[in-house]
């Protein structure tokens, strides 16, 4: 009863590797990695995945989305949004701790990580909150947040808005080894922004948000974090002039990391042109020097971490004045051919880069397991078929949240295999199970 | 000429052509306005909806009469006196008003995209009578009307636009059409009180209001919101009344002919000096006259109509 993938490429960065191999994998491991080990390939038991012409990388790895569970059901459950993340090509997500209530003490842990085995078909790693209730006062306990499964602290969603307080919770979380990730917002700068600030934000008559919210805010955390000699991860990098602070503080040995999200790269607030708040989004859809700037970010190393900040909302929930629909994008299904479309088709980076930020680079940021195709570990693995072609449409949509803006986009290459820990959840862009 | 669209939501992406051909229909709606009887058959057995989400006495009452003076039958909704008090959306509201037969809904509401996002779920036909910060469409064609009746023409035409550009939607809708027209477009208002990249609508931006006034055929001044200073955005109701408050010595930069517009309701004394609100070269009443002509010439034109035929 083994499982063989032939004859693909095998991209695993952690490793070094590229080149055409098979892979075996057997009670739920990666058992062997080589040339002519489908010579064991028994077509009574094994069961056979022809890999030739396609990618065959470590499972990918979202270290930010959304799954809703608990109190937000309407909108995405940790079974929904896992099904996504599979279809999406990934094997493991992140869920970000804003759910209701929030996920700041361990009895909420241990509810999303036993809906997680009940429900999930991907693996679901916890982010607990920095402060209770996210409410920016108080810090969690991190310790025992650490210990119940959480991998990493986030307000995300909003900001922690009192610098005092967020170089408090650098400074403590330290000690689980857990790393914070920030979202970076001077909230009176943004104010009730619901665009970016500029040219299209003054054509629509939309407030806008200043590119300099989110700078100030990342210049702010950068700062903290060196203050008191503590990592931190910047969620959702969406200006240049955030770009421009990272490779500055990263020049001086700070130790920030960042990371981008498809909307980011594939849209601008062009976007927001007729009003659909599916293009609603906080940070917001920037300029296209932002969006340049993002990948100037990637191809020189200062950005190494691709994360989708899938955020699904219900069409009652989006299809509200624009100002006062919710923020979000539910972006795990089209994540990997938007980044394929904006990075490696224009030649920004290489494959073996692009598999890097969704693979090792996140794993080893946020001390996950996985991320690599090494002989010996579970058995996460996602098949690319960089040929396959199709238009983001609602048929075998996995996702509650239809507020995808790339709905209508004809775009190549997908994750066409998915399987976690020796088991194939998705198949010709099927989800199974 | 034909109206080709299904809506009107604002006046960017409006060409010239149709600018003309609804200006050109309003001059004889507005002799409509002078008739001892005031009622044509144009729109008879159409209907009419006032869906106003904002408060308004002139807009809703001038495209009420001009509805009903063309014999369409009209009804008024305002957010305080239905379902939108019981938390209805407003695309519910709007399918619920398109089931009972209504041919336009008029829509004001407070959040800009408003009339677009109404345009796309209900087959009636929509005017935008004001959203948000956006556009007031019928606002700048009225302004455009009383400019043209009293200039003659618009091209060639220097048009200082004066106050609160950022949370205009009236500065807007009349940058767009005023530029299309071939009119000179300048805006002045407190730095913290204008649009970034504004200059990119094709107009020039000034915070000094002698230079902003020097030599301007006509001078649009908008209402100021005066909750803007509750916000912190300008300092003080008096300092900007010092500073941009147009007043008589002000006038005299402009062309001796200037003509003096506000789209009200005015606070006289703030944005505008009462003694050159009542002048001469301010057609503050004529624009509300020709607002009721312009939205006949809207309504009429978006039923169907062409250029002629339309009073008989």
């Amino acid at each position: 009863m083994a499982l063989f993938i032939k004859g693909g490429r095998v991209i695993d960065p952690a490793q070094g590797l590229d080149r055409v191999a098979d892979i075996k994998i057997a009670a739920g491991m990666l058992v062997a990695l080589g040339d002519g080990i489908d010579g064991e390939f028994d077509p009574a038991t094994d069961q056979l995945i022809e890999a030739t012409g396609k990618l065959v990388v470590p499972g990918l790895i979202d270290v930010h989305c959304h799954l809703r569970e608990p109190g937000g059901e309407d909108k995405e459950t940790v079974a929904t949004g896992t099904r996504a993340a599979a279809r999406g090509g990934f094997t493991a997500v992140c869920a970000m701790p804003n759910t209701h209530p929030v996920c700041d003490s361990r009895p909420n842990v241990d509810f999303l990580l036993a809906k997680a085995a009940e429900t999930g078909l991907v693996r679901v790693y916890p982010v607990g909150a920095i402060t209770k209730g996210s409410a920016g006062q108080e810090l969690t306990e991190m310790d025992e947040l650490a210990r119940s499964g959480c991998v990493a602290f986030s307000d995300d969603g909003k900001p922690v808005d009192r610098a005092g307080i967020m170089r408090l919770a650098l400074c403590y979380a330290k000690m689980t080894g857990r790393i914070i990730s920030s979202h970076c917002e001077d909230r009176e700068l943004a104010g009730d922004g619901v665009m970016h600030e500029g040219y299209w934000s003054t054509v629509l008559g939309l407030r806008g948000m200043p590119a300099v919210a989110e700078e100030v805010a990342v210049g702010r955390d950068i700062l903290l974090a060196n203050s008191v000699d503590a990592p931190v991860h910047i969620a959702h990098v969406s200006t240049a002039g955030t770009v421009e602070l990272i490779r500055v503080a990263r020049s001086h040995g700070i130790d920030v990391t960042g990371e981008v999200s498809p909307h980011h790269l594939g849209l601008t607030d062009v976007a927001v042109e007729g009003f659909d708040p599916v293009t609603k989004v906080n940070p917001p859809l920037r300029t296209e020097t932002d969006r340049q700037a993002l990948k100037s970010g990637l191809a020189d190393g200062t950005l190494t971490i691709l994360a989708t900040d899938h955020a699904p909302h219900t069409m009652e929930d989006k299809q509200r004045e624009y100002a006062v629909a919710p923020f979000g994008i539910a972006g795990l299904e089209t994540a990997w051919p938007v980044y394929w479309r904006e990075l490696v088709v224009p030649g920004i980076l290489p494959v073996h880069d692009l598999v890097a930020a969704l693979t090792c680079n996140p794993a080893r940021r946020f001390g996950l397991p996985g991320g690599t195709l090494a002989v010996g570990e579970p058995a996460d693995v996602t098949v690319i078929d960089p040929q396959w072609e199709e238009t983001v449409g609602w048929e075998h949509w996995q996702s509650k949240g239809r507020n995808n803006p790339f709905t209508g986009w004809h775009l190549r290459s997908w994750p066409v295999v998915t399987i976690v820990g020796g088991q194939v959840v998705m198949r010709d862009r099927r989800v199974i199970g | 000429m034909k109206w080709q669209r299904k809506d009107l939501l604002g006046i960017r992406g409006i060409n010239r052509e149709e600018i003309i051909s609804i200006l050109d229909t309003a001059v004889p709606m507005k002799d409509v306005l002078t008739r001892e009887i005031k009622k044509v058959p144009t729109l008879r057995g159409k209907s009419v909806v006032c869906l106003f989400y904002e408060p308004s006495t002139r807009t809703r009452t001038s495209f009420e009469l001009a509805a009903k003076y063309m014999s369409a039958d009209t009804v008024n909704i305002s957010t305080s006196s239905s379902s939108v008090t019981k938390g209805e959306s407003l695309i519910d509201t709007g399918k619920t008003i398109e089931a009972m037969g209504v041919d336009i809904v008029v829509l004001r509401h407070w959040a800009s995209g408003a009339a677009h996002l109404l345009s796309r779920h209900v087959k009636a036909r929509v005017i935008n009578a004001g959203d948000g910060a956006h556009e007031h469409p019928t606002q700048a064609l009225l302004d455009l009307f009383t400019i043209r009746e009293r200039k003659g023409r618009l091209s060639g035409l220097t048009v200082t636009i004066l106050g609160d550009i950022l949370y205009s939607r009236v500065a807007r809708s009349n940058i767009w059409g005023l530029t299309a027209m071939g009119a000179k477009v300048r805006v002045c208002g407190p730095a913290t009180l204008l649009p970034p990249e504004i200059a990119a609508l094709g107009v020039q931006v000034f915070t000094r209001v002698e230079e902003a006034l020097e030599g301007a055929d006509v001078v649009n001044v908008l209402r100021l919101q005066l909750e803007r200073q509750q916000k912190g955005l300008f300092p003080s109701i008096r300092e900007y009344s010092r500073l941009f408050g147009l007043n008589q010595e002000r006038l005299r930069l402009c062309r001796s002919d200037v003509l003096v517009l506000h789209p009200g309701p005015m606070n006289r004394g703030v944005e505008i000096a009462g003694d050159v609100a009542n002048a001469d070269v301010a057609a503050i009443e004529e624009q509300v006259t020709n607002g009721v002509a312009v939205r006949m010439a809207v309504l009429y034109l978006m039923m169907g109509g062409s250029g002629s035929g339309a009073v008989h």
